[in-house]
């Protein structure tokens, strides 16, 4: 249903072009759950802000192709994409305790949204907000809708928040780091929740985190982001079992094993990503990978299958 | 809710109380002046200065002199001035206060509307000419000063173009009373309102434009943006409605500031017995009396506006409520 063909953004900037994205493709089925990863900056909520047509900067180029449903939303007029927006394909961010407008009750918060693409009367908007948030278990969801923001914890916060992304049953539901910004415990309850509301309403998932752990519970597929490219996907199982890039395998090392002997040490990724302004040729991961050789000052190709890495140990 | 502007209402009370306290002691227990002296007026005979004495209650301790000045002020009203020959205080104040009233509501209309639709319309185009335009009109109606822009107006409306259409209809300076000739009471008000508003025209209309467009960087505004809501509604209910604070809260200082006296270079110019100018004659001639209740009139009218402000807090920002 979202296609997503070598899709580039690049910000103006005073030193020069920043491509934060660069040549990202990806598919999303109906009723699928993609799992996007990688660390800070490697360019995975960008692109799916590209998707959101959120990228308000006058300083972004968006090139290349996103196309939902068979329409083209590279470039959409934008009236057109608001239609969508919020209707078809929503969208849940990161942070819930700046999400939502400090002065309005959550209640009217979720009713602005259902009357912007419904015809219905304000009362009846406002009973959906009202079922809405006893779908996302808030208990007594009367009293709830008539809180204020600062009124909610961040875990009751981040399900209004996902409560008005389903207000319109979108078929596509971009989250952005959902779970990041809230504890352990709420984390396993939203994660929860989207299940249950997946098996519910049927909604494709795109879901963003840089957590292994996160991914490992909820994805049918994944891609692996790095410095504003894809650098490989697979089905989870796969990308679990038979990490094929060098940085894939570096994640998931990355976290504690719970079982066995505890290493001395968390095994990090040495140095940090690439600074995307100016980036040198070649792999961008070779500065801080073990297994680099000499052929790595060329850039690595992603194949075309559903299956690939970009790395040369693979292709080679 | 309740309680809490409760709360404030009697904090204002309170602050009230401080400043008259303050104001008094300024006034009576600085030391080393004699404060007879100083309200019997220049070149006073024994006399005169005996009957203060008397009447202020200078032989006996301080809170009967706080007592009694408040008591000459607020309940019996027979404050005198020495100065001017028995001229009663209270009541001179109070006939100047409608004026300033006039002139400072009727300004404050004026720049709060025009200010929102320059900030909004600023902000709605931001960067592009219209914006530019408007900020650069901002600012030169912050530069100029209130009495010039005054005298300008007069000179033109008054003599220069007097006898032409356009202001024919402008009556001679002066105030009339609003239940004697509304009619008047407009006309006669109009190019003050004017000069007064264009200072403050210009100055909200930039602070309204940077408090939205700041407001237009927060993450519920790409939320809103998410929601598929139109740019329209996500500038007037999301960014706006969350900019109002910073106006509101400038508007009451500003307001209370010009309630209380500050509206003194547009009442000289257009020649308005208000407040402004009546303190301002006072000081002229050290009408001790006098200075001190336009002192506590100013200072209480922007407690109160301050209090006012708070209140709005309350109903335009939730997360004040509780608080």
């Amino acid at each position: 249903m979202l296609k997503v063909r070598d899709l580039s953004v690049s910000f103006r900037t005073e030193q020069g072009i920043v491509r934060a994205v660069d040549g990202v493709s990806f598919e999303v089925g109906e009723g699928e759950l993609l799992g996007v990863v990688g660390e800070s900056g490697s360019g995975k909520t960008v692109s799916l802000l590209a998707v959101m047509g959120l990228i308000t900067d006058p300083n972004a180029i968006i090139a290349g192709s996103i196309q939902y449903r068979g329409r083209e939303l590279v470039g959409l007029k934008s009236r057109a994409m608001r239609v969508l927006r919020g209707k078809e394909i929503a969208m849940i961010f990161q942070d819930p305790m700046t999400a939502l407008t400090p002065v309005y009750t959550v209640g009217w918060q979720i009713a602005e949204q259902v009357l912007a693409h419904q015809r219905i009367s304000k009362a009846a908007a406002w009973q959906r907000a009202i079922d809405l948030l006893a779908e996302v278990n808030i208990p007594k969801p009367e009293e709830a809708a008539h809180r204020y923001p600062h009124q909610l914890s961040g875990g009751m916060r981040q399900r209004v928040v996902i409560a008005m992304a389903l207000s319109c049953n979108p078929a596509l539901l971009v989250a952005d780091e959902p779970t990041t910004a809230l504890d352990v415990t709420v984390q396993a309850q939203i994660l929860d929740l989207l299940h249950k509301l997946r098996r519910n309403h049927g909604s494709a998932i795109v879901f963003i985190t840089h957590d292994m752990g996160v991914m490992a519970e909820i994805a049918d597929r994944m891609l692996v982001m790095y410095a504003g490219r894809v650098v490989e996907r697979g089905t989870k199982e796969e990308l679990f079992r038979v990490p094929m890039h060098p940085y894939t395998q570096a994640l998931l090392d990355s976290i504690p094993p719970l079982t066995g002997e505890k290493p001395r040490r968390l095994r990090a990724i040495p140095g940090t990503p690439p600074i995307l302004l100016n980036r040198p040729p070649g792999c961008a991961f070779a500065p801080r990978c073990a297994q680099r050789f000499e052929k790595c000052s060329a850039e690595p190709e992603l194949g075309n299958g559903e299956r690939a890495a970009a790395c040369f140990r693979v292709t080679a | 809710m309740l309680l809490a502007l409760l709360q404030r209402l009697g904090q204002m009370v309170f602050v009230m109380f401080g400043i008259s306290m303050l104001v008094f002691l300024i006034f009576f227990a600085t030391p080393g002046a004699d404060p007879a002296a100083r309200i019997a007026g220049r070149n006073a005979t024994p006399e005169v200065l005996e009957a203060v004495r008397k009447s202020f209650g200078f032989d006996q301790p301080f809170y009967v002199q706080y007592l009694t000045m408040m008591k000459k002020i607020f309940i019996t009203g027979d404050l005198t001035s020495f100065v001017n020959r028995g001229w009663k205080v209270v009541p001179a104040v109070m006939d100047t206060v409608p004026v300033t009233l006039s002139l400072v509501m009727g300004a404050a209309v004026l720049w709060v509307v025009f200010s929102l639709i320059i900030g909004i319309v600023a902000a709605a185009t931001r960067g592009s000419w219209i914006d530019k335009t408007l900020m650069v009109l901002g600012l030169i109606g912050i530069s100029m000063p209130v009495y010039w822009l005054g005298e300008m107006l007069n000179l033109i409306t008054q003599s220069r173009y007097h006898d032409t259409w356009m202001f024919s209809w402008v009556p001679p300076l002066g105030y009339k009373n609003f239940s004697d000739d509304p009619k008047g009471w407009f006309l006669t008000l109009v190019i003050p309102w004017i000069t007064l508003s264009i200072l403050y025209i210009g100055l909200y209309g930039r602070v309204l434009r940077a408090a939205i467009v700041e407001s237009l960087q927060e993450d519920y505004i790409r939320t809103a943006r998410a929601k598929g809501l139109s740019e329209a509604r996500i500038l007037l209910r999301h960014a706006l409605r969350t900019s109002l604070v910073a106006f509101v809260t400038l508007f009451g200082l500003d307001f209370g500031a010009l309630v209380g006296g500050s509206a003194l270079l547009t009442e000289v110019v257009f020649g308005l017995q208000g407040v402004g100018k009546l303190t301002y004659d006072a000081l002229l001639n050290l009408d001790l009396p006098i200075i001190m209740t336009t002192v506590l009139y100013a200072s209480f009218f922007v407690v109160m506006a301050n209090a006012v402000v708070d209140i709005l807090y309350m109903l335009i920002d939730p997360r004040v409520r509780t608080a």
